[in-house]
């Protein structure tokens, strides 16, 4: 009889919905019942609503329950749950709970399913076979893998991701190094966080693909301040991967060497720009550097460093394990692959949603999300965190894709979606968008920012209804300027919320007639 | 035993109130400094020990830090009043921070921090007059399913309520 073993997850968002009390209390009941049973805290499903969601092995597989609160607790022991029992809160195999089972994860197939700080349980799921080919290819094949995979970077500026590694695969130096964006700072996203928490032996092994096809000795993995579990869990499994020689001087005995170290962000929004990210890393302020040069020929510490965000390192293994071809075919145009997007703000199921480029908006918001939290009319969603526009519901039948979103001014970003039903004032929105501009603007461009916090004043005249016609066409005028003169995205995409608001929501300006023409 | 452990404890930060013994506060430096000796670029990890050790950074560490990273006064003092995560005063003896950003926002964010500010007396970045908590806004805490969001000395909290944020600080609002 093999013993039965207890999923409580210990993702940030579980722990926030109290998954280590309902953790303890379930050991406790055990323990007081004679019950012999294994507790494995598992990564989310990425279903929120249901955190903390419990699971259990049974014969015929993993049953689901949840939300379970502790109070919960003796109740499921009394149903019968550990063998799968019927009770109030039960959902059934988790694999069918349909949110799931709809779902394309490719770069999310283990989340949730192992224990994040179990190397048994990663490669029982096909951890580690991507390294293990690349192990056999030359630095050149790994980097063609990476190009006809179609992967484009999924920070939010879409790169190509095999461009940059064939530039730092061919800039010769004496220290190459791979970075890795972990600085998820735009609202609205935490596939970062989920991935970091739960799934880290896959951030760990897409670097080391990097290290190897770029000729990279030394990763580091920067990660916000507000993430203290994604840290910690990183930290505890890098040296496990390094006691077991994933990691290291004599990687799998192949005489090939990559190290990596976890840095902590300090608080900067605009350090998930990556030059901004790379003087932060060498202990300055996080100002934005010009480019040229780029990072891939002069980067960190001036050597050629391989930048790419979490979901793009993480998206590597997989790409290697089955081929550029198995990837590639997800996807429309020349957005392939899958995108991890995260479903969040006002809605009613919200939580992490991979599917290949070219799904709706509309199925994201209905068919998953079920509509907003409060039952109220969605208004306006912003796609791409707070540098993204606002969509009004005439969007919301475009196909997820980059190309699609920049041809109406949007973009994709790093797929965060967040939700505002009717109540939501746009121009408030607008003005937010500025005033986050203003506090974290590096100061190294004067339109993001001494424009930032003109446009803080200009829209509140539009709101106070100061000449308010001519407040319009100077916002506009500051954006155009913003857009055209800032280095980096911070300023030169703030304009995107605050001009797709005034376009599509102008009532909520005190503008009668849609005024258009300059956007 | 009580007073024992606050008189060791770098592990503590200062409450406003207490004395502070610039030689301790030296010490936990020097260590960060010694064990970060030859790692390129180790400023931000030696702030974040020092902050970690006392709460904040000491004005009185800075050309410490500064020699021995072979900086100036002005780039360490740069980059601690750069980034907003780092302190040069001692914060409550916990540390809240509420989400600002725009998925917590249309799920009543603001309305959180109003209460917040209300039930604490002190505006956002301000410390509560006893000494027991600083009230930090945040842009984004990783948890946008969940909203509104907030975090009590680095545990989060989730789908929080003006009612919920009361019981919480009664909670731990225990010196």
């Amino acid at each position: 009889m093999s013993t039965i073993t207890v999923y409580v997850p210990r993702d940030s968002a579980a722990l926030a919905a109290g998954a280590d009390r309902v953790a303890q209390r379930i050991a406790k009941e055990a323990t007081a019942r004679g019950i012999m049973l294994e507790l494995v805290r598992n990564g989310s499903r990425g279903m929120f609503w249901l955190e903390p969601l419990v699971e259990v092995n049974t014969p015929t597989g993993r049953i689901a329950y949840g939300p379970v609160t502790p109070d919960d607790v003796a109740g499921l022991f009394d149903a019968g749950f550990l063998t799968g029992g019927k009770h109030p809160l039960a959902l059934g195999p988790t694999e069918d709970i349909p949110y799931l089972k709809k779902q394309e994860r490719l770069t999310f197939a283990r989340m949730g399913v192992t224990d994040p700080v179990s190397l048994t349980d990663y490669q029982a799921y096909e951890g580690f076979a991507g390294l293990r080919r690349a192990l056999a290819l030359a630095p050149e094949e790994i980097v063609q893998q990476v190009l006809d995979s179609g992967l484009r970077g999924r920070g939010g500026a879409a790169f190509p991701a095999g461009i940059k590694w064939k530039t730092v695969l061919g800039t010769a130096a004496a220290q190459k190094y791979i970075v890795c964006n972990a600085d998820e700072g735009d609202s609205g996203t935490y596939s970062d966080r989920m991935t970091m928490e739960g799934d880290p032996f896959m951030l760990i092994e897409g670097m080391t693909i990097a290290g190897l096809a770029t000729g990279a000795t030394q990763g580091f993995i920067y990660v916000r301040s507000e993430y203290p579990h994604a840290i910690a869990t990183l930290n505890e499994a890098i040296r496990i991967a390094e006691a077991a020689g994933f990691l290291g001087d004599n990687i799998l005995r192949s005489g090939k060497r990559f190290s990596l170290a976890v840095r902590k962000g300090a608080g900067s929004y605009v350090c998930g720009e990556e030059t901004a990210l790379l003087e932060s890393l060498e202990g300055k302020r996080g100002i934005v550097r010009a480019k040229p040069p780029l990072p891939a020929i002069e980067g960190l510490f001036g050597q050629p460093t391989l930048i790419n965000n979490v979901i793009t390192l993480a998206s590597v293994p997989l790409i290697l394990a089955r081929g550029a071809a198995f990837y590639r075919d997800y996807g429309v145009g020349r957005s392939r692959g899958t995108l991890p997007m995260q479903l969040a703000g006002n809605i009613k199921y919200g939580g992490l949603v991979e599917k290949a480029f070219g799904v709706t908006l509309r199925e994201l918001l209905y068919d998953y999300g079920g509509g907003s939290a409060s039952g109220r009319p969605i208004k306006a969603v912003q796609v791409g965190g707070p540098l993204g526009a606002y969509l009004p519901e005439s969007q919301w039948d475009l196909p997820l894709d980059y190309e699609a979103y920049a041809a109406v001014g949007g973009t994709v970003g790093h797929g965060g979606i967040v939700v505002h039903d009717d109540t939501a004032d746009l121009s408030k929105l607008a003005r937010y968008a500025m005033e986050f501009c203003a506090l974290e603007s590096c100061g190294k461009c004067t339109p993001c920012r001494i424009g930032s916090t003109r446009g803080v004043e200009v829209i509140d005249k539009i709101r106070a209804d100061q000449n308010r016609v001519q407040q319009v066409i100077l916002l506009r005028d500051l954006c155009d300027t913003m857009v055209h003169g800032s280095l980096c995205a911070m300023g030169g995409m703030t304009p995107f919320p605050v001009l797709s608001a005034l376009d599509h929501f102008p009532q909520d300006f005190g503008l009668v007639v849609p005024d258009r023409k300059a956007a | 035993m009580k007073l024992q452990q606050a008189q060791q404890g770098h592990e503590v930060p200062h409450p406003a109130s207490a004395p502070i013994d610039k030689d301790k506060e030296l010490a936990a430096v020097q260590r960060s400094l010694l064990q970060h000796a030859d790692e390129p670029g180790a400023l931000l990890p030696i702030l974040h020990d020092v902050q970690d050790a006392l709460g904040y950074i000491p004005a009185h560490t800075v050309p410490v830090i500064a020699e021995a990273q072979n900086l100036s006064r002005a780039e360490v003092h740069g980059v601690i009043t750069y980034y907003h995560h780092f302190r040069a005063e001692p914060a409550g003896r916990h540390v809240i921070q509420i989400c600002r950003a725009e998925a917590c926002q249309s799920m009543g964010a603001d309305a959180l921090l109003a209460h917040a500010e209300l039930r604490l007396g002190c505006s956002a970045h301000g410390t509560s007059k006893d000494g027991a908590f600083t009230l930090e806004p945040a842009f984004c805490l990783g948890l946008c399913a969940s909203s509104p969001a907030m975090t009590l000395d680095d545990q989060p909290h989730a789908r929080m309520t003006p009612r919920a944020f009361d019981a919480l600080i009664a909670q731990d609002n225990n010196p």
